[in-house]
């Protein structure tokens, strides 16, 4: 049986130092974590990108992830979709006494890969332990540092610009309630986490003037960072249904739950603003890279709703995409 | 549906002209809700006008249920295990996802069958299913019931909100207060109910109507096979929906509903009360009726005041109508129970409007 | 409150059913059906199994409609 995560192993003492040497650092790397009270770094002169988020996923393990990889993915893509390079980034864990230290394990050994295979260093932490029952097996903070090859520059959205996404949607969102509501099984329905530094990196070398705007759609959806990006303006954005990759098995899944894949959370996907002359060879960068293999142009920026995003369906009917007040919940009506 | 006649029937539906205005009822609201998303009500021609009907169990569940509900969890304490539709819904003070916030245990569950497989795995509480929905509905809580009975899963109970259709229908051709041309009837609750449950709307009300599934073709035919019917001037029903529904429909899913149930009068919100229209657990098995086994005196209902759900749902006024619509009355803040559902018609021109 | 989807049987197992649709696999409870048999294609809803759906009826509709737009074209063609 694998030991359990203790009070003591937060309390500053040897139980502490053990975990923090024997478990944390061995995995990530002795060489990269720093063991002072902060990481001392060197960056290139001029402007960086820093961010923070906060993990929690019911449950942890889940089909195409866990709660280790999304952490290190989510960091490393709200750096990238800013256009920066992530380099460093932090790992603050908050642990529940009773916590499985194999699953710990488990967690940092796919921090670590994830972090390799982005390029990025794990270069300070933090370890907390609060009392069973007060929080929920395990809740990762990652701060991240990513720096500018080129100044970023902001470019103004206009009609005729198109929409991109480097993929299906809704594949996180559905693995994780699937796996939640123990509803449905599926080889193929498992979530996408994934960084897209490198993908990103490639587009925005190759077309460093046609690119207007990037974001990830996680919490929320496409329809919500579109609606994020229409508020107040004087053009709308409109998606066509019929171009918008949607996996089988999520269409599945979102029908018997009575979910819109448009407003669920990715973990793998940008969804990037062009402009409409190089929209096509964009795509076709996108597709090269192995997690743009089903990139498509789902809309355009245009002016018939100014402030809103909307759908065109198959049928050529129409319908506004507005914001969701809170999370979808599975229903039968 | 082949593609090309799919858009070939959009077209059409696209381009009639009609003579002046034409109403229509769409009883389910689930119906409500697809029309907008599929996009079928952005191609509709001038002066087709799609009234919403009471088919949304959410919306006609009255206050005083939910009160009663909400009075059970906090007096009783068992675990409250309901389908995601009903937890935003406004009761007189609260609603179910209030209650979790303050510390309720409130679980959502996709099949009621989920619920009683929770209450056997945790003998020690006692759990208890929000028991709503319609006809096609019914039939899987009263299965529900019957096999948690059979497994001796006494710590689980139901409190029934459950509806009938077809007496609310009868119920609103009675008011005469409407004046709809034709119905587009509910597909999921004819499967069970069968079509020819709803014969007495042609025959003895003299309006023609149409079983219609849910698709984007079933929407646009059954629209195209209602004005057909209307501007044909045949008192006809007719079946679009027939590779799902029987003219008899599921008997054995209605024997199973009513060997658990049993009619009685209930209350519609809007509506009042009709007589008939609800389904009240059978004293067999009253061991699994919430109502009986958890007794409490809820607080007296309330309604908002400005509240113009019940017009709405007796098909006299369209959510635009109403003067809270989109002010005093939002999804983030829903004064009445059309604005929560997720098939409510006041949520679906919320969301969906371009108002 | 009537959202049903088109599954098909896959493993019959008791009072229980494996039912799929689009690649996902899912339980589905028999006891509004129990007639029902593998591979047969059936509407489900919360859970349950309601309707069996015949797939002829489909083409039939579909076929009727079909002649519907085609008498319809030839009187009046449309422009779509």
């Amino acid at each position: 049986m694998n030991k359990k995560i203790l009070p003591g192993h937060g309390s500053g003492g040897k139980m502490m130092n053990d975990l923090i040497e024997n478990t944390i650092r061995r995995i990530f790397g002795g060489s990269s974590v720093q063991i002072d009270d902060s990481a001392v770094l060197k960056l290139p002169h001029g402007r960086i990108a820093f961010t923070t988020d906060t993990f929690t996923v019911t449950p942890i393990f889940f089909p195409g992830g866990d709660i280790g990889r999304l952490a290190v993915n989510g960091t490393v893509n709200d750096l990238a979709v800013m256009g920066a390079a992530p380099v460093y980034i932090s790992c603050a864990l908050v642990l529940e006494e009773g916590f499985d230290t194999g699953d710990l394990e488990k967690i940092l050994l796919s921090m670590k890969s994830e972090a390799d295979s982005a390029g990025v260093s794990i270069v300070t932490g933090d370890t907390k332990v609060v009392p069973h029952g007060r929080g929920d097996k395990i809740y990762i903070n990652t701060s991240g540092i990513g720096v500018f090859e080129r100044d970023p520059e902001r470019r103004d959205i206009v009609p005729g610009d198109r929409i991109l996404i480097n993929g299906t949607i809704g594949d996180h969102g559905m693995a994780v309630m699937s796996e939640r509501n123990r509803l449905a099984s599926s080889g193929a329905l498992k979530s996408d986490c994934a960084h897209l530094n490198h993908l990103i990196k490639k587009v925005t070398d190759s077309f460093p003037g046609a690119i207007k705007f990037m974001r990830d759609p996680t919490r929320g959806g496409v329809a919500s960072v579109l609606n994020e990006i229409t508020k107040g303006r004087s053009f709308g954005a409109r998606l066509f249904e019929e171009n918008i990759p949607v996996r089988n098995e999520v269409k599945g899944v979102c029908g018997m739950l009575g979910i819109d894949p448009l407003y669920v959370a990715n973990e793998g996907k940008v969804v990037i603003i062009a402009s409409k002359d190089a929209a096509e060879r964009i795509l076709d960068v996108m597709k090269r890279d192995d997690n743009g293999l089903e990139s498509a142009i789902i809309g355009e920026i245009d002016e018939e709703f100014p402030g809103k995003a909307y759908i065109e369906t198959e049928i050529g009917g129409k319908r506004l995409l507005p914001l969701l007040i809170e999370e979808q919940l599975p229903r039968i009506c | 549906m082949e593609k090309e006649l799919l858009k070939k029937l959009a077209g059409r539906l696209k381009s009639l002209k009609l003579d002046g205005e034409t109403r229509i009822m769409e009883v389910c609201g689930t119906h409500t809700t697809e029309f907008f998303r599929s996009g079928v009500k952005d191609i509709f021609p001038a002066g087709l006008i799609l009234i919403d009907g009471p088919g949304c169990p959410v919306c006609v569940t009255p206050n005083d249920y939910l009160d009663r509900a909400i009075e059970i969890g906090r007096v009783h304490k068992p675990v409250i295990a309901t389908f995601g539709d009903m937890m935003k819904v406004p009761s007189s003070y609260s609603s179910l996802s209030a209650e979790k916030a303050e510390g309720m245990d409130v679980m959502v569950v996709y099949s009621p069958m989920d619920a009683i497989r929770a209450a056997g795995e945790d003998p020690g509480r006692e759990y208890m299913f929000i028991s709503v929905g319609f006809e096609t509905t019914a039939p899987a809580e009263a299965a529900t019931l019957i096999e948690a009975d059979k497994r001796g899963i006494r710590n689980f109970s139901i409190l029934s909100g459950n509806k009938l259709t077809v007496p609310a229908v009868k119920a609103l051709l009675d008011s005469g207060e409407t004046a709809i041309e034709g119905f587009i009837l509910p597909g999921h609750v004819s499967a069970v109910i069968g079509s020819s449950a709803w014969q007495f709307i042609a025959s003895d009300y003299g309006k023609p109507c149409v079983v219609a599934g849910f698709e984007t073709h079933d929407l646009i035919i059954g629209v195209l096979a209602l004005l057909e019917l209307i501007s044909g001037g045949k008192c006809e029903l007719k079946n679009e929906y027939s590779r799902v529904v029987r003219s008899e429909g599921n008997r054995h899913a209605m024997d199973v509903m009513f060997t658990v149930f049993e009619p009685c009068d209930a209350e519609w919100r809007g509506i009042g009360m009709i007589p008939g229209s609800g389904l009240a657990v059978r004293e067999k098995y009253a061991a699994f009726d919430a109502g009986k086994k958890f007794p409490v005196t809820p607080p007296e209902p309330r309604e908002h005041p400005g509240c113009r759900c019940g017009e709405l749902l007796r098909g006299l006024i369209i959510p635009y109508d109403c003067p809270l619509f989109g002010k005093a009355c939002t999804p983030e803040r829903p004064v009445g129970a059309c604005m929560v559902s997720s098939e409510g018609p006041c949520s679906a021109y919320y969301k969906y409007g371009r108002k | 409150m009537c959202l049903a989807i088109p599954m098909k049987i896959v493993k019959i197992d008791g009072p229980m059913a494996v039912a799929e649709a689009n690649g996902v696999q899912t339980l589905v409870n028999i006891s509004l059906m129990p007639g029902v048999k593998l591979n047969e294609r059936v509407i489900v809803h919360a859970g349950f199994i309601i309707e069996r759906l015949d797939d002829s009826e489909a083409d039939a509709i579909e076929q009727t409609w079909k002649e519907y737009m085609d008498t319809l074209e030839k009187e009046k063609p449309l422009n779509i």
